[in-house]
């Protein structure tokens, strides 16, 4: 019998602990079949974040390290100047990359350093229980915003991916999503594309990707992939954001 | 009226019934829920509430809200207090009042989200660069952490400094009922500092930055001159069975609580084991422990950690007396049990060895 | 008077409001209590228990080391707990989901079938309710009567509603036994 679908080699056998519905497990696992189907296990460093994905090196069949929370697009600069032949990407959260990690983000991207990053973006601090999020939608309920987000006390949400465009350092950045099938198959290809580039060394990229969170949403599974169609990339387009041609 | 509170939320409301006006505060377990009950209460309250993008912008936030007259207020843990050492520097440079709140985790690093006791030399010694000092509370149960809190906002305004409150992970997310009745809130001190527009008076400036290095001295001088006085004045701690007892366990907050399990299991064997808790870690109260080594030479120290208040006894007793030290880090918690099994072997140990000075 | 419980599960079995519940029970009746938290870092899925000491002197450590009741809603946490019950103990399962017997041959074992109790009301979700009210008869830790007279106070502002049916659950697990 011929197999047509397998876990990623790359994946190790172990239990996820994500909540049912998350995003990250999909994102995980994309991760490492491109890794592998790219022949790039001996190459590969991933910096891991504070928050839902801080568990990634039980996950990863490949080198991963911890970094304090935000500080992952700094430590992965760290690694990439030393050992400019790996390939280095660094996974954040919204809290992450988008709240606490801004400045080492920012500069990272400005200084166009050959690193990857994933980010993921859920709207919400899953980890320490349902906290707002930069990228937290206007008037979306969380534990810090009872009433609802109100920009005149907690500003308004975050599209990174823009905000990192008009850096010159940037050289590439797509927002997907994997709240459905043919979402998941362009995430796998915006991955591919970023990893290709770094090791063609174009300089800075960025994947943002739209993941559901139902426990914090207080939503079911469905609803929160359907919620992202709907309502979360209305404020969060998808699509390819810049894309400059590698020299 | 008792209601049945985490010390997370008891912590807040506190706060707010003290005068707390402005909170900053980034997400950290284990004190979440601190920052969720003031994120609702504060609206109520109608002081500023904001979930600050890191627990540097916090601190940061807490210095110009003190600098304004507030009373200011962050919370956070390990990592997070780590990031606030900067800020704490400034308002105690700065002579700015503020109350920071450090519910202990394991560490170092990432760590884990257990309780602990790990920060004590962090908050002690002062994490953050230069000379000076800040007051550190140990409440041991959810109702003192109810009268801890007005004490530090008070504290805070009177010496015009950040106070720093220790508590830890199993404090902030047990329950237990609280009340507080017997809450007062501390009174309004005169501020000629604060920045408020510089309106028929001469302007006022709020920096640090002193190049002459003999007026910087004069500075440091005169901030020193303050943290004596709060050696002298504010010096808070709680003895039990301490009256008879040949040989002294120090410890403090949530330790302390597991230690008094453990000697009332001793003194049911008529073990002659006494407690001294130290409420205020600094100032550590070094006199009542010199003054107990005048009758008592055995002292044993539990932490929930490597070793940190131990070097605080040691330098208290100077060179008095025997101290043994028993520590479980990494958010490890004892049972009373166990406690109360290895100071028995101790105790015992000692006895017969004829160390012991009798009572 | 000094007991111990440690009430476990996974998180969304509504563990962490079986022992609120208890706790605030007790100290509406006056007695000292602590309740204790502890659960893996993620919200849903991973572990979670509780421990509940209710006392009539104040108690030195929320911790419990050989608690007198354990209460487990799934089979890993029945694992997990069964062995630090103290002797003579009483381990309230839910054999909904546990299906194995104890290794132990010290200790009183009460299988209470929630799920199938819970479906006569119509929602899994008072399964815990169910269980609370069994131990409660099985301990006498507290006044099963004062519990229903303030449960609405228990239960918290905004839950009015619910309170016809978590009665229901109770008295239903308070009779099962």
């Amino acid at each position: 019998m011929k197999t047509v679908y397998a876990r990623p080699k790359l994946l190790k056998e172990a239990h996820f602990h994500y909540c049912p519905g998350c995003g990250h497990g999909i994102i995980n696992r994309l991760l490492m079949e491109v890794i592998e189907e790219m022949g790039l296990q001996g190459e590969a460093v991933c910096v891991a974040p504070a928050g839902c994905g801080m568990l990634l090196y039980n996950y990863f069949e490949i080198d991963v390290i911890e970094s304090a929370h935000g500080r992952g697009s700094a430590v992965a600069t760290g690694i990439k100047r030393v050992r400019p032949d790996t390939l280095v990407f660094s996974y954040q959260g919204d809290g992450d990359l988008a709240a606490i990690g801004t400045a080492e983000g920012f500069h990272a991207a400005n200084r166009g350093e050959n690193i990857t990053v994933i980010f993921v973006n859920n709207g919400v601090y899953g980890m320490t229980g349902g906290q707002m999020a930069p990228t937290t939608l206007l008037d979306q309920v969380t534990t810090t915003t009872p009433a609802g987000r109100d920009s005149v006390l907690a500003g308004h949400p975050v599209r990174i991916c823009e905000v990192f465009s008009m850096l010159d350092g940037t050289s590439y950045l797509e927002r997907v999503a994997v709240n459905k099938p043919a979402a998941v198959i362009k995430t796998k290809k915006a991955i591919t594309k970023a990893f290709r580039r770094q090791l063609d060394g174009c300089g800075f990229s960025l994947v943002e990707i739209l993941a559901p969170c139902p426990t914090n949403w207080k939503m079911g599974p469905h609803e929160a992939c359907v919620w992202i169609d709907e309502v979360m990339s209305k404020q969060f387009p998808l699509g390819v954001v810049k894309e400059v041609p590698c020299t | 009226m008792k209601r049945l509170m985490s010390g997370n939320a008891a912590l807040a409301e506190a706060a707010i019934l003290s005068g707390c006006t402005a909170y900053f505060g980034y997400p950290i377990t284990p004190q979440n829920e601190l920052t969720e009950y003031m994120a609702k209460r504060m609206a109520d309250a109608g002081g500023v509430f904001i979930q600050s993008e890191s627990e540097i912008a916090a601190i940061n936030m807490v210095l110009g809200a003190a600098a304004t007259g507030a009373r200011a207020m962050t919370s956070s843990s390990g990592p997070g207090i780590s990031l606030k050492q900067e800020g704490i520097s400034y308002l105690a440079a700065d002579e700015l009042p503020a109350v920071i709140v450090n519910m202990v985790r394991g560490g170092p690093g990432m760590g884990n989200i257990s309780a602990s006791q790990s920060d004590y030399l962090q908050a002690t010694q002062g994490g953050g660069h230069g000379d000076y000092r800040t007051i550190v509370l140990a409440p041991g149960s959810v109702q003192e952490l109810t009268e801890v809190v007005p004490l530090a906002f008070d504290l805070a305004d009177k010496y015009r400094s950040p106070v720093i409150i220790l508590g830890d992970g199993m404090l902030g997310q047990m329950m237990e009922p609280v009340d507080f009745d017997n809450l007062r809130r501390p009174p309004d001190y005169e501020k000629d500092y604060v920045l408020t527009g510089a309106k028929g008076r001469p302007a006022r400036m709020i920096r640090s930055l002193i190049f002459d290095t003999k007026l910087q001295e004069e500075h440091n001088w005169k901030l020193f001159r303050k943290f004596q006085q709060m050696e002298q004045n504010e010096v808070r701690y709680e003895t039990y069975l301490t009256d008879d007892a040949e040989m002294i366990v120090i410890a403090y907050g949530i330790g302390a609580r597991i230690v008094r399990g453990a000697i009332k299991r001793l003194r049911q064997e008529n073990l002659k084991v006494g407690l001294l808790r130290p409420i205020t870690l600094w100032p550590f109260p070094a006199k009542a422990l010199k003054e107990m080594a005048k009758t008592v030479n055995d002292f044993f120290v539990f932490e929930m950690s490597a070793g940190q208040m131990v070097q605080d006894v040691r330098l208290a007793l100077e060179g008095k007396g025997h101290i043994h030290f028993y520590g479980r880090p990494g958010g490890v918690i004892p049972m009373p049990v166990e406690l109360s099994r290895i100071i028995s072997r101790h105790y015992y140990q000692e006895h017969f060895g004829g160390k012991r000075k009798k009572r | 008077m000094h007991v111990e419980t440690i009430f476990s599960g996974f998180g969304g079995q509504g563990v962490l409001s079986m022992g609120s519940t208890l706790a605030t029970a007790a100290m509406l009746e006056g007695k000292h209590v602590t309740y204790l938290p502890a659960y893996g870092v993620e919200v849903r899925g991973g572990t979670a228990n509780c421990t509940v000491v209710v006392a009539d002197e104040e108690m030195a450590s929320p911790v419990a080391s050989e608690p007198d009741f354990v209460v487990a809603m799934n089979q890993p946490s029945f694992a997990r707990f069964q062995s630090i019950l103290q002797a003579g103990g009483l381990l309230c399962v839910n054999s909904s989901l546990v299906n194995t017997e104890s290794a132990r041959t010290d200790i009183e074992v009460l299988a209470i079938p929630t799920s199938e109790l819970a479906e006569k009301l119509g929602t899994l979700r008072v399964a815990n309710m169910i269980m609370l009210g069994a131990l409660i008869k099985a301990s006498n830790m507290i006044s099963y009567d004062m519990m229903l007279k303030n449960l609405s106070e228990i239960l918290g502002q905004g839950k009015s509603q619910l309170i016809k049916l978590n009665r229901d659950a109770l008295s239903l697990g308070y009779g099962y036994i």
